[in-house]
């Protein structure tokens, strides 16, 4: 029975809450969006339009899948259930505050899974034979692995503070203060990383409506649409979880643990509610502004920072107790 | 059957119902025009496969050496807890140093120009 518990029931009571925040999350970015343009969004539906991701759902999944002729039948199918797949798989070690599974190397599973989905995009994109999704795809990829890299390097630098790769590590650094204030400069550019990571405006070349009518996912119509369009704001609504986790994190009273909870979601719907203001707010990168942006300025000053905090816990003896 | 393992094969069962769920929902009517890539109305002209930009080789060649050095990197955490920090030290801004001298002669020799 407690097997059942913990193999069948506790995985699914973290996943079906997902698919519903990811659910209401596209109907605040419609509302928010609208509100930043000064009209409103969706409220026809239901009260306030709280009805409208379920009326998507029905539509999207009473809509006739369409699987082009010349596309590549196992991977144009493949793709979107290992996105959808990825995105739910990688919410395992989030700590909130306890997660469903506490890995030791949670961060290095985070930046893993993170760099599967790559292969996602990829795929989809090859596979629907088409010139569109595959040069959206193309440029998908090339932006996706660039991006990771400053990922890795941040995280690098964040652990060295820690001790651990290790979620809860970063709770225990956080109890005096949080790392935001020691690490502000590394906060901003691993924001911005995330903003690129999950092709979200004003990165999102690869679903360019305008140059290339929705990029890698162009041929795709109802349920595996869904599939890819749920990945994706889970994987936006898991990265602003991370970046909550690691730069402002709560402390964490075990007479409360609701409350750490309570002000996680809080600053990470904050966080996920700037994503939404940005993409109000910004016009679009032009590709090689994007490979600039990375490459020129955000590698070197983060090569640099990781120097800097593997060198000063060093020379102060700061070093972070291992747990 | 640990957690971890039960989760993944959870989430891919959740994710292959709701496709099945999508193909037996619907009733398919396949025509020629529905089947056909999308291309603003026209047939496709050409065939569909890109010649390859040189550009994303050269950068996920970039990308593979960064990352080889950050996997070097990646023990950072449990060096510096040994017992002599000062050849933690001198690993670590020797690896860095490699991974800025590569970058620094890629930079000057223009292979991040217009890197797309």
């Amino acid at each position: 029975m407690s097997s059942l518990l913990s193999n069948l029931l506790s995985p699914l009571m973290y996943m079906i809450p997902i698919l519903i925040a990811v659910a209401f999350f596209t109907l605040i970015e419609r509302k928010i969006l609208g509100y930043m343009q000064l009209r409103k969004g969706p409220n026809i539906v239901g009260p306030y339009g709280l009805l409208q991701p379920v009326a998507d759902g029905m539509k999207l999944f009473t809509k006739e899948p369409i699987y082009p002729m010349n596309s590549s039948p196992m991977l144009f199918i493949l793709a979107p259930t290992l996105a959808l797949l990825l995105a739910l798989s990688v919410w395992m070690p989030l700590p909130m505050p306890f997660p469903l599974a506490n890995l030791n190397l949670g961060f290095l599973f985070l930046i893993a899974i993170s760099s599967f989905t790559v292969y996602s995009i990829m795929w989809s994109g090859w596979a629907s034979n088409s010139k569109y999704a595959l040069m959206g795809a193309l440029r998908a990829v090339a932006q996706t692995t660039s991006y990771e890299v400053t990922l890795g390097i941040i995280l690098i630098s964040m652990v060295l503070f820690c001790g651990d790769f290790n979620m809860q590590t970063f709770m225990t650094t956080q109890e005096p203060m949080l790392l935001v204030f020691s690490s502000w400069p590394l906060m901003m550019m691993w924001y911005i990383s995330t903003l690129a990571e999950t092709n979200r405006s004003p990165f999102d070349l690869t679903e360019g409506e305008s140059e290339l009518v929705s990029g890698f996912n162009v041929e795709y119509a109802a349920g595996p649409f869904a599939l890819l369009f749920l990945a994706e704001y889970a994987n936006i609504l898991m990265m602003n979880m991370i970046t909550t986790i690691m730069f402002l994190n709560s402390p964490m009273t075990t007479n409360q643990p609701e409350l750490f909870t309570t002000f996680l979601i809080l600053k990470t719907m904050l966080l996920s509610a700037s994503f939404l203001w940005v993409r109000a707010s910004y016009p679009r990168f032009r590709y090689d502004q994007l490979m600039f942006l990375l490459w020129k300025n955000f590698l070197p000053i983060t090569l640099a920072l990781c120097l800097w905090h593997s060198s000063m816990i060093i020379t102060f003896a700061g070093l972070p107790p291992m747990l | 059957m640990n957690t971890t393992t039960s989760l993944i094969i959870l989430a891919l069962i959740i994710s292959i119902t709701l496709i099945i769920l999508n193909n037996q929902l619907t009733m398919t009517k396949p025509n020629n025009d529905k089947l056909s890539p999308y291309e603003c109305g026209f047939d496709p002209l050409k065939t569909m496969r890109l010649p390859f930009s040189i550009r994303f080789f050269l950068s996920s060649n970039s990308i593979s050496t960064i990352w080889l050095s950050i996997a070097l990197l990646l023990p950072l955490p449990w060096a510096i807890q040994l017992m002599t920090p000062m050849h933690t030290l001198t690993w670590t801004i020797t690896i860095l140093l490699l991974l800025t001298f590569g970058f620094i002669y890629e930079w000057t020799q223009g292979g991040l120009e217009w890197a797309e």
